[in-house]
């Protein structure tokens, strides 16, 4: 193997990260709330523009304002939930879906009329350093990112498996009727979760917006990205969602240097339908 | 009696408008009848058998391109374009309706499995030498009087009567289907699978039905858009923006029923429309307006009016019972 293509698969792994937080955010939504986020990467981009906007406006390092994003993602979250989300809790599954995509609709065409049609990227004062290990050179940005995602990414994991919020949240998941019946606040629990997904979101929006710049049509992408993420891990499974982002990382850049860039959804394309056909309950997610 | 008369009014209006209405007027009255005929097929898949698909872009792409590269490479004529057109859409519809249904992919897990067809179909197409790739594929224009139905050239008046006889026949197969034994068939799928299948329908069957018909009707309708507007573009042909486009008229109008696609249609597509003229009058550009607007016209419908506009209309018609053989 050339230097240059285990560079490739470095830099494939490191992006994975960031997309695993995303898928993350995604697969916990799901997995408590039982509510597909058709809305999800429309949801990132609303993210990205506004680490963009504390970059542009306030001179905020992404990194520095992540934090702020995080704080008003969960915010809209857990209203998004509680005014709106809620009341659909439990409907057909094909009514979840169109109020999701009305959601998504409204989010692209919104940016769309604040922002403009034009990328919107952050060039940081770093953003060229790079770290030479050997032969091989890792960006300064992406192992940035990289690293923060997979910090959020376990303290999650550690929150659902070690605080008490985090229990009563995955009994929620396990059993609604025994959470109802030893007296856990559903509704809130599920606003919370909600809140939670989407501060996933806010923070890997922020920490991709150093990677990629955003435009409208990002926002379809990432939801597209994040649910081929999740399926191939397996939904509602966390390590399942770490492993997909990963895998999916991996197989864009493998895809870019072996055929052309503009190919690389299609890879990932081809992978989610044949684990949708082959193993639908995804890689690490349990039997339906 | 009062629906059938209703409808009959309608077709005579839609017949008669090119008499009255100037070109613009016509082009939006096209845009309706299109939109309701997309809606209609898309509607025999989600409204009758209950398949989600959101990747109905996939059949009307396919439609498109199969006829349109077949007249621009070799010539061959529209019409029979439009078979080979059908077949390959259904094709599809047959591959993906089989991987889907005999693998047991249901729910949200078929919907991402049709998104996904899509979006790796609008991939490959941009990357298929011969069909312009994302730079798009042009139709030559020869002339645009005369009527050549062979040929799919000729007035848009013609266009206008050939979309509003697809519609009118769409609504009339709909209606056949409904009342057939297929037809009840979906109706128990779309329900309860599981007691469908108990009472000793092949469910399998059922749904390939749905997906294939679906398909190949959804095809005849991306021909025509090919033929008529002459160009086509990977990105719009195959992108979630027309799928989204296509499920917008059944559900606003009431997902199931036989008006609910021509109602969807003929409420969102003049509000669209006025829009879009009037931020264009008002001077200023807001591209992204319709499609907002759109959107929170899809989150109303499914707050306040989840059933759709057409149910709630003709009770509050006292039209119940009426037969046309709505669900």
């Amino acid at each position: 193997m050339s230097v240059d293509l285990v560079n490739q698969i470095i830099t494939g792994l490191l992006t994975g990260l960031v997309y695993s937080l995303l898928a993350l955010g995604l697969s916990v939504i799901f997995g408590v709330v039982r509510v597909v986020n058709f809305a999800h990467g429309e949801m990132t981009a609303l993210a990205m523009y506004g680490a963009w906007a504390l970059s542009t406006y306030l001179d905020l390092d992404p990194l520095v304002g992540m934090p702020v994003v995080v704080v008003v993602m969960f915010a809209a979250g857990y209203l998004l939930q509680r005014g709106l989300v809620d009341s659909f809790v439990g409907k057909p599954e094909h009514m979840q879906f169109i109020l999701m995509v009305s959601l998504a609709i409204i989010m692209v065409n919104s940016s769309l009329l604040g922002f403009g049609p034009d990328a919107h990227g952050i060039q940081v004062s770093y953003g060229f350093d790079t770290y030479e290990v050997g032969p091989l050179l890792i960006d300064k940005v992406r192992l940035l990112a990289a690293g923060a995602s997979l910090a959020i990414s376990l303290m999650l994991m550690a929150f659902f498996r070690l605080t008490l919020m985090g229990k009563a949240i995955r009994a929620c998941a396990d059993n609604l009727v025994g959470a109802k019946v030893i007296g856990l606040d559903v509704k809130r629990l599920y606003a919370v979760t909600f809140g939670i997904g989407t501060a996933c979101v806010g923070a890997a929006g922020a920490l991709l917006s150093m990677l990629i710049d955003v435009m409208p049509p990002t926002g379809p992408e990432l939801t597209l990205l994040a649910f081929i993420i999740v399926i191939v891990g397996g939904l509602g499974s966390m390590t399942g969602a770490l492993l997909g982002g990963m895998l999916i990382g991996v197989s864009e850049v493998l895809a870019g240097y072996f055929l052309m860039p503009s190919m690389k959804s299609m890879f990932s394309f081809a992978i989610l339908i044949l684990v949708l056909v082959l193993r639908p309950q995804g890689l690490l997610g349990a039997k339906r | 009696m009062k629906q059938r008369l209703a409808l009959l009014a309608l077709v005579a209006a839609f017949a008669l408008a090119p008499l009255a209405a100037g070109p613009y007027l016509l082009s939006v009255l096209m845009l309706v009848l299109t939109m309701a005929y997309l809606g209609q097929a898309w509607n025999i898949m989600m409204g009758f058998a209950g398949q989600l698909s959101l990747g109905h872009s996939l059949y009307g792409g396919l439609g498109a391109y199969v006829a349109a590269a077949l007249f621009v490479q070799f010539g061959i004529p529209g019409a029979l374009g439009l078979v080979a057109a059908i077949a390959v859409a259904v094709a599809a519809g047959a591959v993906i309706g089989a991987l889907g249904f005999r693998f047991g992919v249901k729910g949200v897990y078929f919907a991402l499995l049709t998104i996904a067809f899509a979006e790796f179909t609008r991939v490959l197409f941009e990357h298929i030498p011969g069909l312009g790739g994302p730079g798009g594929l042009f139709l030559p224009v020869a002339s645009r009087a005369g009527v050549d139905l062979l040929y799919l050239r000729g007035h848009p008046l013609m266009f206008y009567y050939l979309i509003l006889a697809m519609t009118v026949g769409i609504f009339l197969l709909c209606r056949r289907l409904l009342e057939s034994r297929l037809g009840f068939y979906w109706l128990a799928v779309r329900e309860d699978q599981e007691a469908a299948a108990a009472l000793g329908i092949n469910v399998f069957r059922a749904k390939m039905w749905a997906v294939m018909l679906s398909a190949g009707l959804t095809a005849a309708g991306g021909v025509f858009f090919a033929f008529y507007y002459n160009t086509l573009f990977p990105t719009q042909a195959f992108g979630m923006d027309r799928s989204i486009s296509i499920i917008l008229a059944p559900i606003v109008g009431g997902l199931g029923t036989l008006f609910g696609p021509i109602l969807g249609a003929l409420i969102l597509t003049p509000l669209g429309e006025t829009i879009t003229w009037g931020t264009e009058a008002l001077g200023f550009n807001a591209a992204g307006l319709k499609q907002l607007f759109y959107g929170l016209a899809l989150l109303g419908i499914v707050k306040f009016l989840p059933d759709g506009v057409w149910p709630w209309l003709r009770r509050r018609l006292g039209w119940d019972g009426d037969e046309d053989g709505s669900a």
